[in-house]
């Protein structure tokens, strides 16, 4: 009985590291794109307009923090799925 | 119960889970040469949490079985026996003083047959101790102390002199931080923040920068710990409601120029908004500074599990992870001063918000343009 129910834990307990494992992979996955294409852009616009390097710059590392910020709240539940599991 | 008990996951678990791959290739006789007389398996997850939590003593070095560290003054309040002080060396070798023991990190309380642990008297200790990241703030504050001080009388003895020595190494950073930072997202009361946003500033860096040095003056992960990030970002969350002018909340509770059922779920998510933006900032920190703990103590895990595999493996490996852990420095230098960075940009961001002046006239006039259409 005692076996069959640690058997069943253990089982849940993989599910759970795998679930988290996939949700933090694909939060990454988001932010990669987005930081990606928010670097392209800034790349692109210093590149039009080299003498607001700055201001783009400061704008860029901002919003990439923001867009890290929603891959955060995917790290977060995926942190609430190890812990519940 | 039971199997709940075994189940409830701590912190340390959690980065098993991230070293779940290395470790289940690896490690996974680790629990049968635990019980027999062979020298315990290297084991990637423990040896990274034990760097990056904090601990009751400051681990230096292990030569063979002997452990050097620094001891670190314990404070317990017990409410049966009141106040007691100890060093943390009376725990070594997992001995048992004054009816406590250290187990995980956690001080727990020794009932009365001298073997197991009295659950219910070891949730009612509080525990004060002067832990490794304690003693790390106050490392880093010192540092602070000595920079500032030092640097403000330079200007008192020589007022409008060119900046020397240190002077000169901060002064740029301090006009950095006053003209990119507070001027451009606060605008014209941004004087009122600059002592927060400077001392903030100051503080991440440098204890990033410390969390860098691998010895004992650094080490400790102290920006990595969610009760140090959680704490700023409470200090930010409640400078902004303090300073959160009425146009501002009006923005918050109830948009202008917005139809009364739209309301219904934006005020809602701007409430929700208003918590949420100091909890990212805490999340921030925390992973950004821990992930670069977790990576470069991961490249030196390498070594050792391979080197487990066999001696000249470890050796060869060792030359690409010493490499890559050093590229990765390099990476966590700038990481340290960018997030440093956006901790002040951020909190800037929200004080500008809190103490803009509204432009109502214009407001109005839009919404009344809204109506019409």
């Amino acid at each position: 009985m005692l076996s069959t129910v640690l058997l069943q834990a253990a089982g849940n307990l993989g599910l759970g590291y795998g679930v988290a494992a996939l949700g933090a992979g694909l939060a990454a996955l988001g932010a990669g794109v987005g930081i990606g294409r928010i670097g392209g852009s800034a790349l692109e616009g210093i590149a039009r307009q080299p003498e607001a390097a700055g201001d783009i710059r400061a704008n860029m590392i901002l919003t990439a923090a923001l867009v890290e910020g929603a891959a955060f709240f995917a790290m977060v539940v995926g942190l609430l799925v190890v812990f519940k599991s | 119960m039971q199997i709940n008990k075994i189940l409830k996951l701590k912190i340390s678990t959690l980065i098993f889970a991230l070293l779940f791959v290395i470790n289940s290739t690896f490690a996974q006789d680790h629990a049968n040469s635990e019980n027999s007389g062979k020298p315990k398996k290297f084991d990637a997850g423990e040896t990274i949490t034990e760097h990056i939590i904090d601990a009751h003593e400051w681990h230096i070095v292990t030569l063979g079985n002997k452990v050097v560290a620094l001891p670190l003054p314990i404070i317990i309040y017990n409410p049966n026996s009141g106040l007691d002080f100890f060093m943390s060396s009376k725990f070594d070798e997992e001995a048992v003083y004054n009816n406590y023991k250290l187990i995980d990190g956690k001080i727990k309380v020794v009932a009365e047959d001298g073997k197991t642990i009295d659950e219910a008297k070891s949730s009612s200790i509080i525990d004060f101790s002067i832990t490794k990241n304690v003693l790390a703030i106050f490392v880093s504050v010192a540092i602070m102390l000595f920079i500032f001080i030092s640097v403000a009388n330079t200007y008192k003895k020589a007022p409008g002199a060119t900046p020397k020595g240190l002077q000169s190494f901060i002064e740029p950073i301090i006009i950095f931080v006053r003209d990119d930072v507070a001027k451009a997202s606060i605008g014209k009361k941004y004087e009122r923040f600059m002592p927060y946003l400077l001392t903030v500033f100051f503080f991440i860096w440098i204890n990033n920068l410390l969390g860098l040095i691998p010895i004992l003056p650094g080490g400790a992960n102290v920006t990595g710990n969610i009760a140090v990030t959680l704490t700023l970002a409470v200090l930010t969350f409640i400078i902004i409601l303090f300073s959160g002018n009425k146009h501002y909340w009006r923005h918050i509770l109830a948009m202008p120029g917005v139809p009364a059922w739209v309301l219904f779920l934006l005020t809602p998510i701007e409430i929700l908004g208003v918590f949420l933006r100091p909890f990212v900032l805490m999340i921030r920190l925390f992973a950004n500074i821990s992930a670069g703990h977790i990576i470069a103590l991961s490249f030196f895990s390498l070594i050792f599990i391979f080197g487990e595999m066999s001696t000249g493996l470890g050796f060869g490996v060792s030359i690409v992870s010493v490499a890559f852990t050093v590229f990765m420095m390099f990476l966590e230098l700038l990481v340290a001063f960018l997030q440093a960075y956006v901790f002040t940009l951020l909190s800037a961001i929200y004080f500008g918000a809190a103490v803009e002046d509204g432009h109502h006239e214009h407001e109005e006039e839009h919404a009344g343009q809204v109506a019409h259409h």
